[in-house]
């Protein structure tokens, strides 16, 4: 019970953070990967503010051997650059792009009732589940390819 | 036309920071929203609980601050329902490729230095700033 309502006061304060930055207006976000346009650099100053304090924050956390309500840090290990990071990583510039949102901002902005987030999301949803199914294709004719 | 708003977006950037030092510090976990939402899309999982919760805060947390200031979710840009799902599709299977967003890969991955959310933001940065700059120029803003 009480890691739930860590959880549910960490994503309250996520979101107050989102829309205090300017995050949840997809015209803002727009803005400031627009270069060549009307550019807008404050989200610069988002990632800026929370690298920081996520910089500092991370290494005096882990410090601590373990979370104050489970039982050990999940932390990812892996440190190779592969196809699937860069490819991933290019589709959903282009899609953010395009939107304005990532999927935080969406989910917070579809709580807001924005008919926008409430088209967006289901169908990130969806491509999550396409995703899936491409993977486990990929993974299959790599692993025949081996054989 | 969207104003610079440099002291917002700072204070807002070390709260969301703040937020996810803490989901670090309780429950040990990275606060990355589209792994966090992907894993709810698997009901065999055992750890739906936090993940609900969080996301809950997030909708919850939209819906008050709607309540509350309703011009901070102003769309502003001009885009059809189709280029909206459009987004959604690559939104959904980039980041699951790619293994991360902003939150995953931008705040905590660069936080944590690691090299593969480094390529990451810079590979999602290129391509949106590309993305950008094409709906600018070659089609006058609208999709």
């Amino acid at each position: 019970m009480k890691q739930l309502v860590a959880a549910f006061l960490a994503g309250l304060v996520f979101a107050g953070g989102l829309v205090l930055a300017g995050m949840t207006r997809p015209g803002k976000v727009f803005a400031f990967l627009d270069l060549t346009g009307d550019f807008d650099p404050s989200l610069a100053f988002v990632m800026g503010g929370g690298l920081l304090v996520y910089l500092v924050g991370f290494k005096a956390i882990t410090r601590r051997g373990v979370p104050l309500l489970a039982p050990r840090f999940l932390v990812p290990t892996r440190r190779d650059i592969d196809g699937r990071l860069i490819v991933g990583s290019a589709l959903f510039g282009i899609g953010w792009a395009i939107a304005g949102f990532c999927p935080g901002p969406a989910l917070v902005a579809a709580g807001a009732g924005r008919f926008e987030a409430l088209l967006f999301l289901p169908a990130m949803a969806a491509g999550m589940l396409a995703q899936r199914l491409f993977t486990r294709w990929l993974d299959r004719r790599v692993l025949s390819a081996h054989t | 036309m969207e104003s610079f708003t440099p002291i917002a977006s700072l204070v807002g950037g070390i709260v969301i920071g703040l937020a996810s030092a803490a989901l670090m510090l309780v429950l040990g976990r990275i606060a990355g929203i589209s792994g966090i939402l992907n894993g709810l899309l698997d009901l065999s999982r055992d750890d739906l609980g936090w993940r609900a919760a969080f996301v809950g805060g997030l909708l919850i947390g939209g819906a008050a601050l709607w309540g509350l200031a309703p011009e901070t979710f102003d769309f502003t840009i001009d885009r059809s329902p189709g280029a909206i799902v459009a987004a959604g599709l690559l939104v959904g299977f980039g980041t699951r490729l790619g293994g991360g967003c902003t939150s995953g890969h931008g705040i905590c991955g660069l936080g944590r230095l690691s090299p593969r959310s480094t390529v990451a933001v810079l590979t999602f940065m290129a391509t949106g700033f590309v993305t950008a700059a094409i709906i600018t120029h070659g089609f006058g803003g609208v999709l």
